[in-house]
């Protein structure tokens, strides 16, 4: 089996979230990057494709240079190779096509993406991905299982989750759920030496035009202070939460 | 040129998103001069839609559709799309919603805006306002191509009624094999519960509850609220509660009128998920816990001795009230 795994490089979750160049520019200073969480469900997912039924499994982001860390870190988890598009992820639409790119001359059985990246929260790369390809796709997925040809699949809905099969190729847009939480790996010394050795293809974009561009960034306005009630006067709270809130 | 709307049902039944997108619609398209359309699949009463402004109503009733398959929806959507010569389709952001987004856009080579927030500031350029970084900041988006998807976020611009009168039409969209690649084996759903999806309120409730035998209490004040029971990472990861529960920023986004955490510190994680939620009470033993920064109301004290009063309270409040 194939599997091609794409990697968002997004901030770690703790990241304090500041704009530059009159906020029209994400500020990078003092951010670490990591490999975008729902993704990193997937890849561990690949994983123990890899170790329990046989599996070759390839990386792939897009995106500049300073990617290169967070794909080398995907490889000293177990990708066995890994492949960085030379190009600015413009937007979802641009990323999806550089995407798909891969994915034809790769000929891989399985796509695994997150659902959503952690930094733009567009949740739109791997339906688009799975569009332009005409594979099958399913979304929010929360639990694979692949035997022959067929994929098994659930998928979360709200206030429950559906069970779907699906023939392979196929596109997951997946979360947390493919692994749990205590079964990520982090890369030991063997997997950082092994990583350095391993193959990492730089390939230039094929020509596609961004839908969507961003014209700036804004931040919440600061909330003002809360309005704190003494514990023994809950009748306060009942009264600001129903005259002041109308929100019962 | 109309635009048009996927008014989403459960069981034949609008959900309450279907509303706000019908208003949100109305708006936009009184804006532009137009009309608002919209396509519902197997939804029983559909001339509900004219409260909130709809035109026009293009009825889809077909058994094949009765499993929900993002594929075949994202077909009836984007035929309904090119009869109506509609240039904006305006979807939710409820689960199905977001994964038939992407493939009615593929579908129409139009532009994609997702997790909008509010309407368009303005719509030459075509230029909104979005959720990203996980509620921590927001993007201002041009969409560039003659068609647009957008997907709003929920309980982002409220529900307005405006009456009009509707046309109601049946549209028989022409699916195909492929539609059903994907097949519904099973369905495992909560029945008899508010979901965390739906719930205009949350009650939510961390490690500070010190043991899943607790909950009793969360569950009889969610009863009394008519709430949805939600957690913190922590105690998912515990397994106290279930990991449907769990909201936060690698859990379930919450955006709700009234969102009520108890016993949860504010991990940053946890407050970029459930931001969006309109009014915040935060109930902690710890004054100085960070949640409350961003909260709109907080009481400090022992949950053990707030939440049962709260809920008789809350009970006596609405026995007046209803």
């Amino acid at each position: 089996m194939k599997i091609l795994v794409c990697i968002s490089h997004v901030p770690d979750t703790t990241s304090k979230i500041n704009f530059i160049n009159a906020d029209s520019e994400f500020d990078t200073n003092g951010v670490q990057f990591v490999i975008n969480p729902n993704d990193e469900f997937g890849l561990t997912r690949a994983i123990w494709f890899q170790e329990q039924q046989g599996a070759n499994i390839t990386v792939v982001n897009v995106g500049n240079a300073d990617a290169e860390a967070t794909l080398r870190k995907a490889l000293a988890i177990g990708a066995n190779e890994a492949i960085r598009i030379n190009a600015s992820p413009l937007d979802g639409f641009f990323v999806a096509k550089q995407l798909a790119e891969v994915a034809k001359n790769g000929n891989y059985d399985l796509i695994i993406c997150g659902k959503e990246s952690l930094d733009y929260n567009g949740g739109m790369v791997p339906g688009m991905l799975a569009s332009l390809l005409n594979y099958n796709f399913v979304n929010s997925c929360t639990e694979l299982s692949i035997e022959g040809n067929v994929a098994k699949a659930a998928r979360e809905i709200d206030g429950g989750k559906e069970i779907i099969t699906a023939n392979l190729p196929l596109v997951s847009g997946g979360q947390k759920g493919l692994v749990e939480e205590k079964d990520l790996r982090i890369p030991n010394m063997r997997g950082i030496m092994t990583a350095r050795t391993k193959v990492l293809t730089v390939l230039e974009p094929v020509v596609a035009d961004a839908n969507t561009m961003t014209i700036k960034f804004e931040k919440p306005i600061a909330k003002s202070a809360v309005k704190l009630v003494a514990a023994d006067n809950l009748d306060e709270l009942i009264n600001l939460l129903h005259n002041e809130a109308k929100v019962i | 040129m109309s635009i048009l709307i996927y008014a989403e049902s459960v069981d034949e039944k609008f959900k309450k998103v279907a509303f706000e997108l019908a208003s949100y619609a109305k708006k936009v398209a009184e804006s532009l001069g137009t009309t608002v359309t919209a396509v519902t699949v197997n939804a029983g009463n559909v001339s509900e839609l004219s409260k909130y402004g709809v035109d026009k109503i293009l009825k889809v009733t077909d058994d094949r559709l009765a499993n929900f398959s993002a594929k075949a929806y994202a077909d009836v959507i984007k035929q309904a799309a090119q009869q109506e010569c509609s240039k904006i389709i305006l979807l939710s952001s409820s689960t199905d919603s977001l994964y038939l987004a992407p493939i009615v856009t593929v579908g129409l080579e139009a532009g994609f805006a997702s997790n909008v927030v509010g309407l368009p500031l303005s719509t030459h350029p075509f230029q909104l306002k979005r959720n990203a970084f996980s509620n921590k900041a927001f993007i201002i988006t041009e969409v560039s191509t003659d068609i647009k998807v957008i997907s709003l976020a929920k309980n982002s611009y409220g529900v307005f009624e405006q009456e009009a009168v509707s046309t109601v039409e049946d549209f028989e969209p022409n699916l195909n094999d492929a539609d059903f690649n994907v097949k519904v084996v099973s369905l495992e759903k909560a029945t008899g519960k508010v979901t965390i999806a739906d719930a205009d309120i949350v009650v939510s409730a961390g490690r500070g509850l010190k043991g899943p035998e607790n909950w009793g209490m969360i569950e009889e004040l969610a009863t009394v609220m008519g709430a949805a029971t939600a957690c913190s990472k922590p105690v998912s990861d515990l397994g106290w509660r279930p990991h449907s529960e769990h909201v936060g920023q690698t859990g379930k986004p919450v955006a709700t009128n009234l969102y009520i955490a108890v016993g949860i510190s504010g991990a940053i994680q946890h407050i970029a998920g459930i931001n969006s939620s309109k009014v915040k009470v935060v109930i902690n033993s710890d004054p100085e816990a960070p949640f409350f920064k961003v909260a709109d109301y907080g009481v400090v004290g022992d949950a053990f001795d707030i939440i049962p009063r709260l809920t008789q309270k809350l009970r006596e409040f609405k026995a007046q009230n209803a």
